[in-house]
C-alpha cells in the first residue's frame, strides 16, 4: 500500500501546477480581453465617471494586474475565491448552493450512460456481425454527432410537451417546491428521506430527461468501447478454456470476459467526467437546471470575474480529485498494476 | 451524374490509400465524403441564393410560425421566414469556425508537438504540464469562456475552438515524435551531420502526418458539434443571418406550443455534417492503420 500512498501524494503535487496553469490562463485572458465588469454590473445605466471609478476600486480591479494576481493567489490558497460581483457574497458559498443540483444530474447520467453504453456494447459483441451488432454500431456512430442541447430539446418536444410524461424543464414541481425542504442540496435524497411518494415521484421524473440526455454521448462511447473491448477478451485463452469447461456461455460472458473487459473502459471514466461536465453546461441551460455549469454560462455573460475563476478552479480541483481517484482505483481493479 | 462522382471518389479513396493496402472498398470513407462535399457545394450555392426557395432573412408575405406545408416544407418561424430556406444556408459559420478552428490547432499544435518532443527536457516537461492542464479541462466551458471574451463573430469563434483544440495535436505528434526519434535513420541523419530543424522538418514531421490526419477528421466532427453550441448559448453570429444554433436556440421559445419544425431540422443537419466529418474519420484510422480494422471473430 505503501506505494499507493506515494503515487497519490505525487499525483496530487502535480496538481497543483497544473490548477496553478488554468487558472493564471482564466485570470490573464478576464483581464486582458475586452469586457468592464462595472459596465456589466450596472447594465448600461448611466453613471458619473466618478461612482465608475469608485465601484471599481471598490472591487478592487483598479490596480495593477500583478498585485490582483498575487493577492487572489493569496487568497485561494486560505480558500477565499473572494465575492460574487453580481451577488456580493462569497463565490465559494454560491458553488456549494449549486454545486449538489450538477453533482446528481452527473450522476444519473453516468448511471445512464452506463447501463446503456455497457448493455448495447456487450449485446454487439455477443452477436457480431448479425444484424442487432449493426444496428448498435450505427448508434455508436451516431450519438458522437449528436448535438447535447439540440437532443434534450427533442426531449422535451416529445416526452414533455406532447406526451406529457415528464416535466419541461427545473428541479422540481412549482407546487411541491413550495412545501419542499432541502436540506443537501440532493433533491432525490432529501425526497427519499421525507418518505413522501408524490414528492420522490416529482424529483425522480424531473431527473429523467436532464439524465438521459447527459448521459447520451457517453453511452454511445462506453458502448463502443465495451464492444471492441469484448471482441478482443472473448478471443482469449481463458475465454476459450472456460468454455472448454462446460460453463454456461451467460456465466462465461458475464463473469469471465466481461470483467476483463472493463478494466482498459475503467481508465477513460476521468476524461469521461471532463466531458460530462462540458456537457453539464448545455444540460443545464435546456432544463433551467441551477446547477455549477450554468452558474458558469451567467457569471461569464455578467463579466462576474471572481464567480468565473472561482467556478473553473472547483471544476478543475473536482476533475483532478476524480482522475486520482480513478487511477487508484485502477489498481485495485486490475492486481497487475503497481505503482 | 452520381457515377461520376463516385469515380472521384473512389480516385481520392485510392490517392489516400496510395493502392498499398487494397482497401478499395472504403464504404464508411465514402459516404462520409459525400455527405461533407454535400454540404460544401450547398452551402456555397446557398450564399448565392441559388438554392434556397425563399430569402433566408426577409421577411414575406406568408404565415408566421405554420407548420410544414407544400409551399413551406419545414415550416415558417415567427418572423415569417422559410425555415427550409434558411437550413440550407445556415451551415455557413458552422464549416468557416471548423475548418479555420482546426487549421489553427493543427498548425500550432503540431509544431509546438514536434519542438516539445524533440528537443525535450524542461522545455517538454513545461509545455506537456501546460497542454495536460489544458487537455483535462471541460474543452466545452474553456470555449464559452474564451468566446465570450473574445467577442461573438466568426473570428473570436475559431481562435476559441482551435484554441481548446491545441492540446489534441501537441499530445499526437509529440507522442509519434518520441517514438521516431529513437530509431535508427534519426540517429544516421544526426551523425551526418543534419541540422535540427532540418531533422524535424525533413525526418520526424512526415512521420506523424497519418496520426494528424485522422485526428483531425474527428476533430472537424468535434468542432461542429461546438459550434452549433456556442451559437446556441448565443455566441455566434450577430441575429439576421441563418444559423443552425441560432435557430435552435431561437425555436426553443416556441417550443411549449409545440413548434417542432423550428428545432428539428436544423439539429438534423448539424448531426448530418458531423456524422460525415465522424465517417471520414473513421474511415482515415481503418486506412492508416489496417490493425485497427476489424477483427472478425
Amino acid at each position: 500500500m505503501g506505494g499507493i500512498t506515494r503515487y497519490a501524494l505525487q499525483r496530487l503535487l502535480l496538481t497543483i501546477p497544473m490548477l496553478l496553469i488554468l487558472l493564471t490562463l482564466v485570470f490573464l485572458i478576464l483581464r486582458v480581453m475586452p469586457g468592464d465588469p462595472v459596465a456589466a454590473m450596472l447594465g448600461g445605466r448611466n453613471v458619473s465617471p466618478q461612482l465608475m471609478d469608485e465601484y471599481r476600486h471598490k472591487m478592487g480591479v483598479d490596480r495593477p494586474i500583478p498585485v490582483q494576481y498575487i493577492e487572489y493567489l493569496g487568497d485561494i490558497v486560505r480558500g477565499d475565491f473572494g465575492d460574487s460581483f453580481s451577488t456580493s457574497k462569497p463565490v465559494v458559498s454560491e458553488i456549494f448552493l449549486r454545486f449538489p443540483a450538477t453533482l446528481e444530474l452527473a450522476f444519473f447520467g453516468l448511471l445512464f450512460s452506463w447501463i446503456f453504453g455497457f448493455g448495447t456494447g456487450l449485446l454487439a459483441a455477443v452477436r457480431v456481425d448479425r444484424p442487432i451488432d449493426h444496428v448498435v454500431r450505427i448508434f455508436h456512430i451516431g450519438s458522437f454527432a449528436m448535438p447535447l442541447f439540440w437532443l434534450g430539446l427533442m426531449l422535451q418536444v416529445i416526452f414533455a410537451v406532447k406526451l406529457g410524461w415528464f416535466p419541461v424543464a427545473t428541479r422540481i414541481g412549482g407546487r411541491i417546491a413550495f412545501t419542499f425542504q432541502s436540506k443537501t442540496g440532493f433533491y432525490l435524497l432529501d425526497a427519499i428521506l421525507s418518505g413522501n411518494g408524490k414528492v420522490i415521484l416529482d424529483v425522480a421524473k424531473h431527473l429523467v430527461l436532464p439524465s438521459v440526455t447527459l448521459g447520451f454521448a457517453q453511452a454511445g462511447l462506453l458502448g463502443r468501447m465495451t464492444r471492441a473491448s469484448m471482441l478482443e477478451v472473448l478471443d482469449a485463452d481463458y475465454v476459450t478454456t472456460a468454455r472448454a469447461k462446460g460453463l454456461k456461455e451467460r456465466i462465461v460472458v458475464l463473469r469471465h470476459a466481461l470483467r476483463n473487459a472493463l478494466i482498459p473502459i475503467v481508465t477513460v471514466f476521468g476524461l469521461q467526467f471532463a466531458i460530462l461536465m462540458g456537457g453539464a453546461v448545455l444540460t443545464e441551460t435546456v432544463f433551467s437546471w441551477p446547477g455549477i455549469a450554468s452558474f458558469l454560462v451567467r457569471s461569464i455573460e455578467a463579466r462576474d470575474w471572481p464567480a468565473i475563476q472561482g467556478a473553473i478552479v472547483f471544476i478543475a480541483i473536482f476533475i483532478s480529485v476524480i482522475n486520482l481517484a480513478v487511477d487508484i482505483a485502477y489498481s485495485f481493479i486490475d492486481p497487475r498494476v503497481r505503482y | 451524374m452520381a457515377r461520376g462522382m463516385i469515380g472521384v471518389l473512389d480516385w481520392i479513396v485510392d490517392k489516400l490509400s496510395r493502392g498499398k493496402h487494397g482497401l478499395r472498398h472504403q464504404t464508411v470513407l465514402k459516404v462520409g465524403l459525400v455527405i461533407v462535399i454535400a454540404f460544401l457545394i450547398m452551402t456555397v450555392l446557398a450564399q448565392y441564393s441559388w438554392l434556397t426557395p425563399y430569402s433566408p432573412t426577409k421577411y414575406r408575405d406568408a404565415p408566421r410560425l405554420e407548420g410544414p406545408s407544400i409551399h413551406h416544407w419545414m415550416g415558417t418561424d415567427q418572423l415569417k421566414r422559410d425555415v427550409f430556406s434558411r437550413i440550407i444556408s445556415g451551415g455557413k459559420a458552422s464549416i468557416i469556425v471548423a475548418f479555420g478552428a482546426v487549421a489553427l490547432s493543427m498548425t500550432i499544435g503540431s509544431i509546438l508537438g514536434w519542438i516539445s518532443g524533440f528537443v525535450g527536457g524542461f522545455l517538454d516537461r513545461s509545455l506537456s504540464l501546460t497542454m495536460d492542464a489544458i487537455y483535462s479541462f471541460p474543452s466545452m466551458i474553456l470555449a464559452i469562456v474564451l468566446v465570450a471574451m473574445f467577442g461573438a463573430g466568426l473570428g473570436p469563434m475559431i481562435l476559441a475552438v482551435g484554441f481548446v483544440y491545441i492540446p489534441t495535436y501537441f499530445r499526437v505528434t509529440r507522442a509519434e515524435v518520441l517514438q521516431v526519434k529513437e530509431t535508427t535513420y534519426i540517429e544516421a541523419a544526426r551523425a551526418v551531420g543534419v541540422s535540427s530543424v532540418r531533422i524535424v522538418l525533413r525526418h520526424v514531421a512526415p512521420n506523424t502526418v497519418n496520426a494528424i490526419m485522422a485526428v483531425s477528421s474527428f476533430n472537424l466532427a468535434d468542432a461542429i458539434l461546438t459550434v452549433a453550441a456556442l451559437s446556441f448559448l448565443g455566441f455566434g453570429l450577430p441575429p439576421p443571418l441563418p444559423d443552425w444554433g441560432y435557430d435552435i436556440q431561437n425555436g426553443q421559445k416556441f417550443l411549449q406550443s409545440g413548434s417542432w419544425w423550428l428545432i428539428t431540422f436544423p439539429g438534423l443537419m448539424i448531426i448530418a455534417l458531423s456524422l460525415g466529418f465522424g465517417l471520414i474519420g473513421e474511415g482515415i484510422s481503418d486506412l492508416v492503420n489496417p490493425k485497427r480494422k476489424r477483427k472478425k471473430v
